[in-house]
């Protein structure tokens, strides 16, 4: 027993050792990534973001250099801090606190002290800054935006968010993202990606040479310039016309499905949201919960169409055989069905056809239509997801899916939808209102425009986007295959002969441009919101969507003013101005044009908040803009004009 | 003939195998947690890795030396050699050189010389001597105080040149007294003490006394010896007793920094500021040293690629630290290797002290078994965070010349012995 003793305690040990090592090494043992390593220094070296040109290949974003002031609390010497201040344009107690700040995250290593100095100040400092021990300058790229039009195309960068940190490895804290409009949508593309630097560190957090000789390090690859569909001519003249007034703009080649312009009213400048003043400025957008600037209306708002889906109706008549171009419904001032009654403004007897019925805009020959289809069967049930389908094949009530930041479905209602409201009988004469894009159905103005593009195409659409070209690399195919919709192209002429009836004696014969062959479609939509609890009315929505020329159309258009009163008072006259610059790059319509500047809406979007008693509609009174303003909207107009001045 | 002409050559090779495997792995370990920047120049002597390279190319010499002399000169010599080593001890009061607050070190010029280490193999030989004479039976008290005598001096002596940890290494010849015969009651008293320390540093007295309470009664109850009433009463007040003084000897005799290293052992701190400031002391080198062998993973991150090493995050980490090397660039298979080896290397000892015939160098076989058992159960131990840390070097492992020296002088001599037990035919 006595000789076991030793030997068994050596055994004994040996095991217990063993059993540690299993501890320490296999079960309890982290991640062995380079990434998880505290004894290696992950350095990154940021490439140029690309930039981004319009479609006439000028200039849209680029870079600026920016300066920001490090500080090695350690290695500051006495300093002449009244001097450094002023050149830093900064307070003492500000620079102190700023001092104390950096000490205390961490007194061997930099941080920033003063981010983003202007080219000016970093010049001034710059032939000061060696005698200011401990702090350098350290340069660093921002986006510049070059000319202040497309703040909702564009979007803008931001630092990351913990969110994304932790979904995507390849982001850390303080890197940069784009956060909406197309530096978002295309992130990947611009940032290109960075380059990786890893250095051994020893427990003094000192650097001690590249780990491994440098064997993992990466160079940073350039992001990737990249060409947008926008017309930045059209996009900037867009936008003037939308001044003062709120609501959306969008313009697409239908040959394409190039988005040309999207505006969205209200905007802002897009350099706002950047540099040292983002946060200030984005704070101050993001709370004007009135004006929403940051809502890009173009794509998010979601509005009944109005009389502009009696189009879709026609056309989805044609294609169910339920009538011919030719058949007539006659208007008695309106259309009785059951117990209720729609206005119409026809004069009483009026025999519409196709034709005339779009001229006019009757409601009566829509409601009939949309009854005849939904009935077509004898089944309304059938009949309304027969229609909800033909409607959905032009891309309404989904989502476009395309290279856009944002975006909103719409709503086409089908039966499953109203299975709440109507669960056990269901009639066509319950959704009359639909017939003329009033009731359940809503649109965005994309959708619209889109819509405007598959009836110029006569019967298939490209999906809207905005990318034209990525440096070396091909377009997706969603974006270069048509998609076809289910109404048959033949059923198109007579609803394009409508609409372009609508531009020769219609609803917006004041709106005709010598020379141009435009087709389009007024829409007046009744708004109602929820002030204070109760349902009030305000001044209509003003509509507007259109396509030119009638043959072999370059661009298909839908305006959306909100509060605009009637389809061609607003959104017609910024149609058709649209519609001309684009296909003349001159205005013969300066009639028009003018009107447009001098108008404001503001006064119109006061109202609800006033407080006060308001008359809407025709009891509203126009507000016309003063004379300072309006000069420098003419001094705007010029520089679109000719931009070389 | 042919067995005459190889007579020279009858060593017992695993041992001397298993004992370089050790001094060439601890050399590649060395190199890998001494070298700075990528470029390594194998024969730079300014370095530690360079140094080594010195050490054990004289440990060649030192061996070939060792194996010639007659092994009766080893046991002859014996009380000469303790003699003289113990002279080198007491001379260290006058001539040594202060290292880190142990004056432990003979200083000729850049060269150091630390006599406590081979004062360890002195000591074996006396042992042995002693224990194997025909005239001496541990069970008598007398000679257990003459044997006690041999062991307990260089003990105090390099505890009074502030070296602690040497002085835990004595305690490895209980082991080889245990073995020749020294009654059972030893044992069963240092186990006692031992866990009854630990019980009530940990938990306080009280609960000691009340586990030792009943723990006696089992004792009565359950022993087939059948223990007098007043034998277990008289031991169980000794245990109180100490459960009870063990706190006045913890609070007053140990120095503020063995106390540290106890109360993080055992986690009895609990005073956060406290805390933060052992972090920061010497509960960093564990820290760090759990962190780098953690980090090894069951692979290891490979032979001169370990970051925590690279990086010199493990202070001290090519001497008593080397393990954590090990840890770091050669993972679970590589460190448990090195466990195997080692314990390879002292079942063969044992079973070749086992072997002997002669009582001197089966002794002394144990003993060098027990010594070399002892640095390592210490060393990696508390590399590994199991035992309060006390600097010992991991035997062949560690930088240091003095050290390597003496362990391949520990070893060799009783290779040299067991070579005469296969030659006595």
């Amino acid at each position: 027993m006595r000789q076991f003793l030793l030997f068994i305690s050596i055994i004994v040990v040996g095991l217990i050792f063993i059993a540690r090592l299993f501890y320490l090494q296999v079960y309890t043992t982290g991640s062995h990534s380079l990434f998880a390593d505290n004894a290696i220094r992950k350095v990154y070296d940021y490439p140029k973001r690309g930039f981004v040109f319009d479609r006439n290949g000028k200039l849209l974003v680029s870079n600026q250099p920016s300066y920001d002031v490090m500080v090695i609390p350690r290695e500051v010497e006495p300093l002449d801090t009244l001097e450094f201040c002023n050149l830093l344009k900064i307070t003492k107690d500000q620079f102190l606190a700023k001092y104390e700040k950096s000490k205390h995250y961490s007194p061997r290593l930099p941080s920033v002290f003063v981010s983003h100095l202007s080219k000016e100040d970093y010049a001034v400092l710059q032939e000061k800054m060696r005698k200011f021990h401990g702090f350098y300058i350290q340069k660093r790229s921002l986006r510049h935006y070059e000319a202040s039009i497309g703040a909702n195309v564009l979007g803008d960068l931001g630092e990351v968010n913990n969110r994304t940190i932790e979904n995507d490895p390849y982001y850390r804290m303080g890197d940069l993202i784009g956060k909406q409009g197309i530096e978002a949508s295309y992130e990947n593309t611009l940032r290109g990606v960075k380059g990786i630097k890893f250095i051994q560190k020893d427990r003094f957090n000192r650097n001690i040479g590249p780990y491994k000789n440098g064997e993992f390090d990466t160079i940073p690859e350039p992001g990737k310039d990249i060409t947008i569909t926008i017309d930045s001519d059209l996009q900037a003249y867009g936008e003037l016309l939308m001044r003062n007034k709120r609501g959306g703009v969008i313009a697409i080649e239908p040959a394409t499905g190039e988005i040309l312009a999207m505006v969205a009213a209200p905007t802002y400048d897009p350099n706002l949201l950047v540099g040292r003043d983002r946060s200030k400025n984005f704070t101050k957008l993001y709370n004007d919960s009135i004006a929403k600037p940051l809502f890009n209306r173009s794509l998010q708002g979601v509005y009944a169409p109005g009389s502009p889906f009696k189009l879709m109706n026609a056309l989805i008549s044609l294609q169910e055989g339920v009538t011919t171009p030719k058949e007539t419904v006659t208007c008695y001032r309106g259309y009785h069905y059951g117990r209720s009654f729609m206005k119409c403004h026809c004069a009483s007897g009026t025999r519409n056809n196709m034709i005339s019925g779009i001229q006019h805009s009757c409601n009566a020959y829509f409601a009939t239509m949309y009854r005849k289809i939904l009935d077509k069967n004898g089944n309304a049930s059938e009949g309304i997801n027969v229609w909800s389908e033909h409607a959905k094949s032009f891309g309404l009530g989904e989502f476009l899916n395309n290279d856009l930041f944002v975006g909103q479905k719409g709503r086409i209602p089908d039966r499953e939808y109203y299975k709440y409201a109507y669960p056990k009988t269901f009639y066509s004469s319950y959704t009359v209102s639909n017939a003329i894009g009033q009731g359940e159905v809503a649109t965005t103005p994309i959708q619209l425009a889109n819509m405007a593009a598959a009836i110029a195409n006569r019967g298939y659409f490209y999906t809207p986007h905005i990318i034209k070209n990525i440096e070396d690399e091909t377009l997706p195919e969603q974006f270069t295959k048509p998609k076809y919709t289910t109404i048959d192209s033949q059923h198109f002429d007579p609803v394009v002969e409508g609409m372009h009836e609508v531009y020769k004696r219609g609803t917006a014969a004041s709106l005709q441009v010598r020379g141009i062959d435009i087709c389009g479609k007024t829409g007046t939509v009744e708004n109602f919101i929820k002030l204070d609890s109760t349902k009030v009315q305000l001044t209509d929505h003003s509509i507007f969507l259109a396509f030119a020329p009638k043959e072999n159309p370059k661009i298909a258009i839908s305006v959306f003013v909100e509060n605009g009163y009637w389809g061609s008072r607003y959104a017609g006259k910024i149609a058709s101005l649209m519609i001309e610059k684009h296909l003349r790059d001159t205005i013969t319509r300066t009639d028009l044009e003018t009107w447009i500047l001098k108008h404001s809406l503001e006064d119109e979007y006061a109202k609800p908040y006033s407080g006060k008693p308001f008359g809407i509609n025709g009891r509203s009174a126009f507000q016309v803009v003063d004379d300072e303003e309006y000069a420098e909207l003419r001094a705007l107009l010029e520089q679109i004009n000719n931009p070389d001045k | 003939m042919v067995r005459e002409t190889n007579r020279h050559f009858k060593f017992d090779w695993i041992t001397i195998l298993l004992f370089f495997c050790l001094v060439g792995f601890g050399w590649l370990n060395i190199l890998s947690a001494s070298h700075v920047g990528t470029e390594v120049n194998y024969f730079d002597f300014s370095q530690p890795f360079g140094k080594q390279l010195v050490f054990i190319f004289c440990t060649i010499l030192l061996i070939t030396l060792l194996l010639a002399i007659d092994a009766k000169f080893y046991e002859r010599f014996a009380s000469v050699i303790y003699v003289i080593s113990m002279l080198s001890l007491v001379g260290l009061f006058v001539f040594g050189k202060n290292v880190n607050g142990a004056t432990s070190w003979y200083g000729i010029g850049s060269f150091t010389l630390q006599p406590s280490e081979f004062a360890k193999a002195a000591t074996a030989l006396a042992v042995a001597k002693f224990v194997s004479d025909l005239n001496t039976n541990l069970t008598f008290f007398k000679d257990q105080i003459k044997v006690f005598a041999i062991i307990i001096t260089p003990a105090i002596l390099v505890l009074l040149q502030n070296d602690t940890g040497s002085t835990i290494v004595y305690g490895a010849f209980f082991f080889v007294l245990y073995r020749e015969g020294l009654p059972k009651y030893y044992l069963n008293i240092a186990v006692s003490l031992i866990l009854i320390a630990i019980l009530s540093l940990k938990f306080g007295a009280v609960i000691t006394s009340i586990i030792a309470v009943f723990v006696a009664i089992a004792i009565y109850f359950f022993n087939k010896r059948k223990f007098r009433v007043h034998h277990i009463i008289m031991m169980l007040a000794v245990a109180i007793a100490v459960s009870f003084s063990i706190k006045l000897f913890y609070n007053n005799i140990l120095q503020p920094h063995q106390k540290d290293r106890i109360s993080l052992w055992l986690n009895l701190e609990k005073d956060p500021i406290k805390l933060d400031q052992m972090k920061k002391t010497f509960a960093y080198n564990l820290n760090e040293s759990e962190k780098a062998i953690g980090k090894g993973g069951l692979w290891g991150k490979g032979f001169m690629q370990g970051t925590r090493t690279t990086g010199k995050f493990v202070p001290e980490q090519h001497t008593d630290y080397i393990f954590s090397t090990v840890g770091e660039e050669w993972g679970f298979v590589g460190s448990s290797l090195v466990v195997i080896t080692f314990v390879l290397l002292l079942l063969r000892i044992l079973h070749l002290a086992e072997l002997q015939k002669s009582q001197f160098s089966r002794i002394y076989g144990y003993s060098v078994a027990a010594i070399v058992f002892i640095h390592f159960l210490i060393n990696i131990g508390m590399v590994m965070g199991l035992i309060p840390t006390i600097g010992i070097p991991l035997p062949m492992f560690s930088y240091g010349g003095s050290g390597l020296w003496a362990f391949t002088i520990l070893i060799l001599i009783f290779v040299k012995l067991d070579s005469n037990r296969i030659n006595e035919w």
